[in-house]
């Protein structure tokens, strides 16, 4: 599936680019059309919503299930396959491994010693590990890392702005959009300016080096600079929007979009209706007895 | 074009007026200069002027302000962003950030004001070829030189097409490289016809470019006059603005006793062709 220039949007998705009676030039539809970002691959190619709705299903999913087949299923048949096709298998492994290792850990500790259980493994002080406890952590820890691996099979092939910019196509006010991108751009901004006012702060004699409590006593001056600057920043940063006319209400020519195709719209109606079913099967305690 | 009758302007939260008893009138391709020491009113001019103030950061506007023979006031600041464009101080604080090249950047402004996609990209394209940044068109707005990103913020206003610009310090944060780049921008600028008020310290900048010059001082107007005479003005050095280079160079040679060329007191005097 190709990537579509501005002037053969999906009509289903996205009204047509109004060209106020000139036609784009094909060689600036074509322009439009590589200021998408890049997709190299079929999966990085699907329509956001199509993506984010396999990963919100595969993460639900795993956590109504339960247990280890169901989850286990989710990522054997439909994560990895994904991450493969994509390219991305090992980048998405590290990736999981070190957003689910932490709180795998603490739940294991907490689980294995403190739940309640017949067969006691081995005692430590005044903790039983037991059976059930290792047991109960495996099957969650099985449930992280699936949601780590759909959320993060969708984070890494969907550029931020495609999210955006189809989500608006949508019908998503053009605020909320902002307001979801800004926010990923705020953060390196504040960290440089943390990092500078630090240095000015060194220059004046602060301790920030040595021992871990001169560190944390170093940091406690940086905190009113950085949030009372990033005030005056977002104040500065959404009078420059106001003066090229973010307010504006009503609908908006975007330069370029993303494809979307019936084959999609029906993968994802497929998608809603398998969840659906999960939850009736769960809450009907009609579960198959294998899962 | 642009009016100001009598207004005078209070932060929100603040006792005294910034602005007071400003009279001052833009006409169509005229090129003002805006200078004034620290605390001055500059930047306050402009927001006023642009109807961020005080619809957009609150505070108190007494008088009128009037585009075009009609009052701004309680219209809504994208409405008068096709009417008046203003630019910042700071580059970094201007990229939108939810673009990902200086294309989309520049061709924001005119995306929200709604106008067709075939508009939108030869407005863009416009922008970029008069100041002669085309060759920035697919980079990273985040990835550019102070100076770059100045000038991609003066190309988005100027892709909206606004009557009247203003520059408040546009050259403030920059280094000379980008101080350079901005004032042959401000000349190309110039060339199209439109309107401009460039708030600036750097008289050297103004210099042969504005055919206006207005000093404030405690918020109001010291001084109003032709360029020429007006960057000479004793007035102007009177009130902690540096002359321009040439205006110096004029004084010290006169200072020194040494007589001043013909064609150095012809340039002094503002005649360029000289």
């Amino acid at each position: 599936m190709a990537w579509r220039r501005a002037d053969q949007i999906d009509s289903a998705t996205a009204p047509p680019a109004r060209t106020g009676g000139a036609s784009l030039s094909p060689a600036d539809a074509t322009y439009l059309a590589s200021l998408a970002p890049p997709a190299p691959t079929t999966y990085h190619r699907l329509n956001p919503l199509t993506k984010a709705a396999a990963a919100t299903v595969a993460t639900l999913a795993a956590f109504i299930l339960g247990g280890y087949i169901g989850p286990l299923t989710i990522l054997v048949v439909g994560v990895l396959p994904a991450a493969f096709a994509a390219g991305i298998l090992l980048k998405l492994g590290r990736f999981a491994l070190l957003i689910s290792l932490p709180v795998a850990v603490s739940v294991a500790l907490v689980s294995v010693f403190t739940r309640a259980g017949e067969t006691v493994l081995f005692v430590i002080g005044p903790f039983d590990a037991t059976l059930e406890g290792v047991d109960f952590a495996g099957q969650i820890m099985v449930r992280l890392i699936v949601v780590a691996m759909a959320l993060g099979l969708f984070g890494l092939t969907t550029d931020p702005r495609a999210l955006v910019v189809d989500l608006e196509h949508r019908g998503m006010p053009p605020r909320v959009a902002f307001a979801a991108a800004a926010t990923l751009e705020t953060i390196p901004a504040m960290i440089d300016r943390a990092t500078t006012i630090q240095a000015a702060q060194r220059a004046r004699g602060l301790d920030t080096e040595g021992s871990l409590r001169a560190r944390l006593r170093g940091v406690m001056p940086l905190i009113g600079p950085v949030i009372l600057s990033s005030l005056t920043e977002v104040e500065e940063r959404s009078l420059a929007l106001e003066v090229r006319a973010f307010g504006r209400p009503g609908r908006r020519d975007l330069l370029w979009s993303l494809p979307d195709s019936s084959r999609q719209r029906f993968v994802r109606w497929l998608l809603l209706v398998v969840l659906v079913a999960v939850i009736a099967a769960r809450v009907t305690g009609s579960m198959p007895a294998f899962l | 074009m642009l009016e100001l009758r009598g207004v005078a302007y209070r932060y929100p939260g603040y006792a005294r007026s910034v602005l007071q008893d400003l009279d001052i009138a833009i006409d169509r391709h005229e090129i003002v200069g805006l200078v004034g020491p620290n605390e001055a009113g500059k930047s306050t001019l402009c927001l006023v002027a642009a109807g961020l103030a005080p619809a957009s950061i609150g505070g108190t506007l007494t008088g009128s302000v009037l585009m075009d023979g009609k009052p701004i006031a309680g219209l809504p600041v994208h409405e008068l962003a096709a009417w008046v464009g203003l630019v910042f101080q700071d580059p970094n604080t201007q990229r939108s950030g939810v673009t990902g090249t200086v294309f989309e950047e520049v061709a924001l402004g005119s995306v929200n004001l709604g106008r067709p996609v075939a508009e939108t990209v030869a407005r863009t394209r416009s922008s970029l070829a008069t100041l002669r940044i085309e060759h920035l068109a697919d980079r990273d707005p985040m990835r550019l030189s102070g100076g770059q990103a100045q000038l991609v913020a003066i190309a988005s206003i100027l892709a909206m097409e606004p009557r009247l610009f203003i520059l408040d310090e546009p050259t403030a944060q920059l280094d000379p490289e980008g101080t350079r780049l901005v004032g042959q921008a401000l000349r190309r600028l110039a060339a199209t016809g439109t309107a401009l008020l460039i708030a600036e310290h750097k008289t050297d900048l103004l210099d042969g470019l504005c055919t206006r010059i207005i000093a404030l001082d405690g918020g109001r107007v010291v001084l109003d006059g032709p360029a020429d005479t007006a960057l000479e003005s004793d007035g102007l050095t009177g009130i902690g603005i540096q002359p321009p280079a040439r205006v110096r160079l004029a004084r010290a040679i006169k200072a020194s006793g040494l007589r001043v060329p013909d064609e150095l007191e012809q340039v002094a005097a503002g005649d360029r062709s000289a």
